[in-house]
């Protein structure tokens, strides 16, 4: 039965994190545990993620769930003889742990925030902690986190509702003290031998190896912080807070780098299917012109009774796309992901032409080239090309004009225009004729706004005027834009 | 084998580690995640979606699965306009055609209807075929994602009863379920539905020591020093966020050439001059190269 609830509250814990878990689903989990041994902590989680685990943008939330309701030990584990024979800061008492906080504790406390740590005993640990990196053996590792969260982790602090002077773990406390970042060039030597050049393939080689186990115990470090923390709070109340959206609900403005990574690697596919649904022809029916060739002789097999046509393949329909961004500091988040689109439709469709403005326009197109390191092209984008007029402040009228003027052939009737931008003008004078012909001459086109679309309107924004204009979406994360993607068809 | 009853789910394993062992046997080395998935499919009876990017051995996985459970291989291979005549099944109208022109004169319509909706008129596609098997069967629904949404309802309906109506001929009813598994590129989501009904398991390019595990597997010879290596160069290229990163088969190519050449040791030189064995994008050659800082390739 507990068994049961567990599971339950595990569903529930999912379910808040933002994963849509059917009934259906959840009873085939519990069929699925009942032919797995229970004993085999992994299986027990992927059978669980097979079977409740339908996107794997969701594999994060998933584990660190898991870890909070299935945690891999109880108490002190392992660390806690370790820390026992030293008997140094182990004070006997476990104590009652809150939840693990990286803001400031409560005045009065602050000289407990601080716990002095052995300094020699944070050598032999950063000691032990390279070996185990250089070795890369998992249950070293596991056993060094266990350890690390116990001897540097605490924290002693008050939380509302809990009992001044308590201890608690965080993570914050444990990097500081260890700083595994630190440890990398004296594994990168260790690892390639002293007197090696220190450049080229081997570091590289290296290096990426290295990073991914520094990232492995910093995750690890995450999740036994929130296990000791869930022991004593209660698992909702950890796995409520513990959770990142997942990355198709992340606000592109307020997306951090490693979203932005990941949000890149999700947005190849999308811009692909996003430059063949605006370059497809509607297929009604299969193919075009009548064969009447082909269809004669097909109809040889059916002794001269043409009982199927045969057709033409159609011409494949060459369009071509032209961008316009917005790339001034009022969405600079959006910018960085509007000039990843860019990037991406570019490498996906050849004939794609790209401007990007804020109170002036340039053509982009160049900076652009497949193959070229996003950042690069970020940056010779910024430094040369001619975006800012005067002000540096978006102007919307201006762009359009500027647009207009100097690039006049861009936009024809073979031509998808997708403006990207929040329609944020700075009160500016809006062109909205020069966007109505511009809307007119081309096939399709579309308007993403970043912008949450109940700030529409509001104060500068000229979202409402160029709605009438040109069909406008709100596209603030990840699964609205592949709506969009999807809906074009 | 396992003497699964007819009707029954094909319980062709008895435990996630008897996955390992036997998919090893056949040269496939299964992670926990992949052995526990395939596992459950196979007791639960459901299908299995295997999702992640192109040559992880998603389809290998199929071919394995099929040779140590001793059961037939049938794939459909999907792909954009799959209608249900390809998928499912279809009336060879053709052969129709001849049996009506060649009926005797004066039979009756009737019965020349009832001739020719018959067995021997049909032609069976993949779904259908593997449904009216008696054998042990792995059906394999390759590359999922490329179809369109019609012919996803289409196997909703098929994989949820494992039943086809015919409506010349009734209900065909799976005499034993297949083992299904589908795989998908992720170029676009499936519908809810289809996952509900599915097991999920993403496939992702192996961690380097499973890598080096499959290379010394498939490529017998190669120096555990160089297969190190070469898993490990590998493992930094994906890393470099090329167009196309190496699949699991281009590092076994790479080990093979490597080992024609007879090459123990991959340095600089080495690797600029057979990279086109991994990466098969001049500007993934160039990124490659300006990266890592290799030299220019000799041409």
């Amino acid at each position: 039965m507990a068994l049961l609830d567990r599971h339950l509250g595990f569903v529930t814990a999912l379910r808040e994190a933002g994963l849509l878990v059917s009934v259906s689903e959840s009873l085939d989990a519990v069929s699925a545990v009942g032919h797995i041994d229970l004993a085999e902590r992994e299986t027990l989680r992927e059978a669980y993620a097979a079977t409740l685990v339908k996107r794997q943008q969701h594999r994060d939330a998933f584990d660190t769930i898991f870890d909070i309701y299935f945690p891999t030990a109880v108490g002190d584990g392992l660390a806690h003889q370790l820390a026992a024979e030293d008997a140094e800061d182990d004070d006997g008492a476990d104590g009652a742990i809150t939840e693990a906080g990286d803001e400031a504790p409560a005045p009065g406390l602050a000289d407990a925030w601080q716990q002095p740590v052995d300094a020699n005993a944070l050598r032999d640990f950063r000691e032990e902690l390279s070996d185990a990196l250089l070795a890369g053996d998992e249950t070293d590792l596991g056993a060094l986190v266990q350890e690390a969260v116990a001897r540097f982790g605490q924290i002693q602090g008050r939380r509302p509702g809990s009992v001044p002077g308590q201890q608690s773990w965080s993570r914050l406390n444990v990097m500081q003290r260890v700083q595994p970042q630190t440890l990398m060039s004296g594994l990168l030597a260790a690892m390639l031998g002293v007197g090696q050049d220190r450049d080229g393939l081997a570091e590289q080689v290296a290096r990426t190896t290295l990073r991914a186990r520094i990232a492995r115990f910093e995750r690890m470090v995450d999740a036994e912080v929130r296990r000791r923390v869930a022991e004593e709070l209660g698992e909702e109340r950890i796995a409520r807070s513990a959770v990142r959206p997942p990355l198709e609900r992340i606000d592109f403005l307020s997306a951090n780098k490693d979203d932005l990574a990941a949000l890149r690697r999700e947005i190849y596919p999308l811009s692909r299917r996003l430059a063949t649904r605006l370059v497809q022809e509607q297929r009604h029916g299969r193919s075009g012109q009548l064969d009447f060739r082909r269809t004669i002789r097909e109809s040889m097999q059916t002794g001269g009774v043409p009982m199927m046509t045969m057709h033409k393949p159609r011409r494949p329909h060459r369009t071509d796309l032209v961008l316009l961004c917005d790339v001034s500091g009022s969405v600079r988040q959006f910018a960085q992901f509007t000039i990843l689109l860019m990037f991406a439709l570019k490498e996906q469709f050849g004939r794609v032409r790209a401007f990007a403005f804020v109170d002036d326009i340039d053509e982009v197109t160049d900076y652009l080239q497949p193959g070229q390191g996003i950042g690069e092209s970020v940056m010779q984008l910024t430094q040369q090309a001619r975006v800012t007029w005067v002000t540096g402040r978006t102007h919307y009228g201006r762009a359009f004009e500027k647009f207009v003027e100097r690039y006049p052939d861009a936009v024809g009737p073979k031509t998808s225009l997708l403006v990207l931008g929040d329609a944020r003008s700075n009160y500016g004078y809006l062109s909205e004729e020069v966007l109505a012909g511009l809307a007119d001459e081309a096939r399709h086109a579309y308007w993403l706004n970043p912008e949450r679309e109940n700030l529409w309107g509001t104060g500068d924004s000229a979202a409402f005027t160029y709605r009438r204009i040109v069909p406008m979406v709100e596209v603030r994360n990840l699964s609205q834009l592949s709506e969009f993607v999807h809906d074009l068809a | 084998m396992t003497t699964a009853t007819i009707d029954a789910s094909p319980a062709f394993f008895s435990s996630p580690q008897d996955v390992v062992d036997r998919l090893g046997e056949v040269g496939y080395l299964a992670s926990p995640a992949t052995a526990t998935a395939v596992y459950l499919a196979s007791v639960l009876g459901k299908p299995l979606l295997a999702e992640g990017p192109a040559g992880v051995g998603k389809t290998e996985l199929a071919k394995a699965v099929a040779k140590v459970a001793g059961a037939e291989l049938v794939r459909l291979q999907c792909y954009e306009g799959l209608d249900e005549a390809r998928a499912l099944y279809e009336w060879n109208y053709r052969k129709q055609l001849l049996r009506i022109q060649a009926a005797p004169d004066g039979q009756e319509w009737d019965a020349t209807h009832d001739d020719i909706f018959t067995d021997e008129f049909l032609l069976t596609r993949p779904l259908l075929t593997a449904i009216r098997r008696e054998d042990p069967t792995v059906l394999l629904i390759d590359e999922a994602d490329k179809t369109d949404v019609e012919v996803e309802g289409l196997l909703l309906e098929v994989l949820s009863d494992f039943q086809v109506t015919i409506p010349e001929l009734g209900t065909v009813k799976a005499a034993r379920r297949p083992f299904v598994l589908l795989t998908s590129n992720a170029t676009r989501e499936l519908s809810e539905a289809l996952k509900r009904r599915c097991l999920y398991l993403h496939l992702d390019y192996p961690s380097t020591e499973r890598e080096k595990e499959i290379v010394r597997s498939q490529v017998p010879g190669v120096e555990d020093a160089l297969a190190e290596q070469v898993v490990r160069v590998v493992a930094t290229l994906r890393d470099l966020d090329v167009k196309k990163a190496p699949s699991i088969a281009e590092t076994i190519d790479w080990a093979r050439t490597l080992l024609a050449l007879g090459r123990t040791d991959l340095d600089e030189a080495t690797i600029s001059e057979t990279l086109g064995v991994v990466l098969k994008h001049a500007t993934d050659h160039e990124r490659a190269r300006r990266e890592l800082s290799l030299p220019d390739a000799a041409e």
